[in-house]
């Protein structure tokens, strides 16, 4: 059998969905202050460019720190969590009620404690990505496989080696699998900081701001433009934690290996 | 005067929490670099058994000495070969026979040394580098039974090992083992569900009837080592064969009229 690229059906998909946007329009004479054709979007990106390229970057920067201050704290908080079941149930409430609060009512307090800006752009994102890290890890810590411990018993390994060759190398995937959730999170969550408690220098702020200001100018084009940066941002997130995935495990785990 | 035996049950009992025994009046002793296999029924307790002599799980009456200690204490002595292999899959086969020996903090020229023979000794020299999936189930088994006689253990506790495994590459394992055992001998307590194998590899075969696990009887293997796979068609053996198949039906159906 003739194997048929991969891209082939998304991008069959994707003309689809391109040519059913500018029949719509069409068909229903929609001014492109509502709703603009694609290529109308893709001249306002153009048109942007430095604009969208530098609130990019401050975003995908704030999501970045967001990101990895999750990833690390949350590592931490998971281990001691794992290794003491009165730590876990001292503290995993607690997390659950920082989790359950909503974003928009604790960026108010980001803002009245860390001011407008970056600090509270990466503490509301460290807040969204924190939860999906600690409950994934902390349950890869505590299910190492039971004969897997048993032999580690039976080596007389001592706490901090059952730790390190056993616990941390059998948690990896959940770990991956909580980060690739956070990698998804952290773009939206930076956007969402902005968007509550951004600033802007020289009338350029990150991607939330942005879309505020193109909002309020009616540059409607430009904030589609906007979202579409913003989806970019999130595919490099994502790829970048897939890559991570594929290091760490490409060579042992069944996520990844290839049967024959 | 004879040695202490090195294993020594004494009318051992096991039930977990405030469940019905598991096993009930087992006394048993083992010499030194004797064979013995247990067998019998599913629920007889043979694996609970094992891990008691591990001392993974404490007993709940009478008593066990191994080798003069608890079972806790006489843990650097003993190793277990589990149902199945118990590999780390992050870890290449070399690395995975060299963890006891790197958790008991050895040099690390000797691990490698050591690593290198043991390897040799299952016949996976040439496989040091790949991960356990990329293995047979035969080989990952030789892996683990690698791993388990790095650190030179006086006892090692073998449950069902080969149980997975098709009927050719078990013989040969079983052939494997005792030549293995020839060069470094060690006392041997071996679960298994099968007769042909428990009579092949013993100096004594241990039949457990069920609920609670007890001795239902204690057959001798009388065959001297080296043995080989033509043993396994001499007369004496198919008797031996019939004699263990024998009691182990008679445990099976304890009920049956006479």
């Amino acid at each position: 059998m003739k194997r048929r690229p991969l891209w082939r059906y998304p991008a069959a998909t994707g003309i689809l969905l391109l040519a059913l946007w500018y029949a719509i329009k069409r068909l229903y004479h929609i001014q492109s202050f509502v709703l603009p054709a694609p290529d109308e979007v893709l001249a306002a990106a153009w048109q942007e460019r430095r604009t969208l390229l530098a609130s990019a970057l401050l975003t995908g920067r704030g999501a970045l720190f967001g990101f990895l201050a999750a990833v690390g704290i949350g590592f931490l908080l998971s281990m001691l969590m794992a290794f003491s079941v009165r730590l876990k149930q001292s503290f995993y409430p607690y997390i659950l009620v920082v989790q359950m609060t909503p974003v928009i009512v604790l960026a108010p307090i980001f803002v009245l404690w860390l001011g407008q800006g970056e600090p509270s752009i990466i503490a509301i994102t460290f807040m969204i990505c924190f939860f999906p890290i600690v409950a994934n890890t902390t349950m890869g810590l505590i299910s190492a496989d039971r004969n897997l411990q048993e032999l580690f018993v039976m080596c007389k390994a001592s706490r901090f080696q059952e730790i390190r060759y056993l616990r941390v190398p059998s948690a990896m995937p959940y770990f991956l699998t909580g980060m690739k959730i956070a990698g998804t999170l952290a773009p939206i969550g930076a956007i969402t900081g902005d968007f509550l408690a951004g600033s802007s220098q020289n009338g350029i702020g990150g991607i939330g701001f942005m879309t505020i200001a193109y909002f309020s100018q009616l540059k409607i084009p430009a904030l589609f433009a906007t979202g579409m940066v913003a989806c970019l941002l999130g595919f490099f997130f994502v790829g970048g934690v897939s890559l991570l995935h594929w290091f760490l495990l490409h060579k042992w785990h069944d996520s990844m290996v290839k049967k024959e | 005067m004879n040695p202490p035996p090195i294993v020594r049950l004494d009318r051992l009992g096991k039930r977990f929490g405030d469940g019905p025994p598991v096993l009930e009046d087992i006394s048993l002793e083992a010499e030194r670099n004797e064979f013995v296999s247990f067998i019998g029924p599913s629920g007889c307790g043979k694996s609970t058994l094992l891990r008691l002599i591990a001392g993974l799980t404490p007993h709940s009456s009478g008593e066990i000495v191994v080798d003069g200690l608890t079972p806790e204490a006489a843990r650097a002595e003993v190793f277990v070969v589990f149902q199945d292999a118990n590999l780390l899959p992050w870890r290449r086969v070399a690395a995975n026979v060299d963890l006891p020996l790197m958790l008991r903090g050895d040099s690390r020229p000797s691990r490698r040394q050591r690593v290198a023979e043991m390897l040799e000794l299952v016949g996976l020299a040439g496989e040091a580098h790949k991960f356990p999936w990329q293995l047979s189930g035969g080989m990952r088994m030789r892996v683990s039974i690698a791993r388990a006689l790095s650190v030179a253990p006086r006892i090692l506790l073998l449950d069902e090992p080969f149980g997975a495994l098709d009927e050719m590459t078990r013989d040969q394992l079983n052939e494997d083992l005792l030549a293995i055992r020839e060069r470094d001998p060690f006392t041997a307590f071996f679960v298994t569900h099968s007769v042909a194998e428990a009579v092949f590899l013993s100096t004594r075969i241990v039949v457990l009837s069920p609920s609670p696990g007890r001795v239902a009887s204690v057959i001798p293997v009388p065959f001297p080592y080296p043995r080989c796979a033509e043993l396994r068609e001499s007369t004496e053996f198919l008797r031996l064969l019939a004699q263990t198949s024998h009691a182990l039906r008679a445990v099976h159906a304890p009920e049956a009229p006479p």
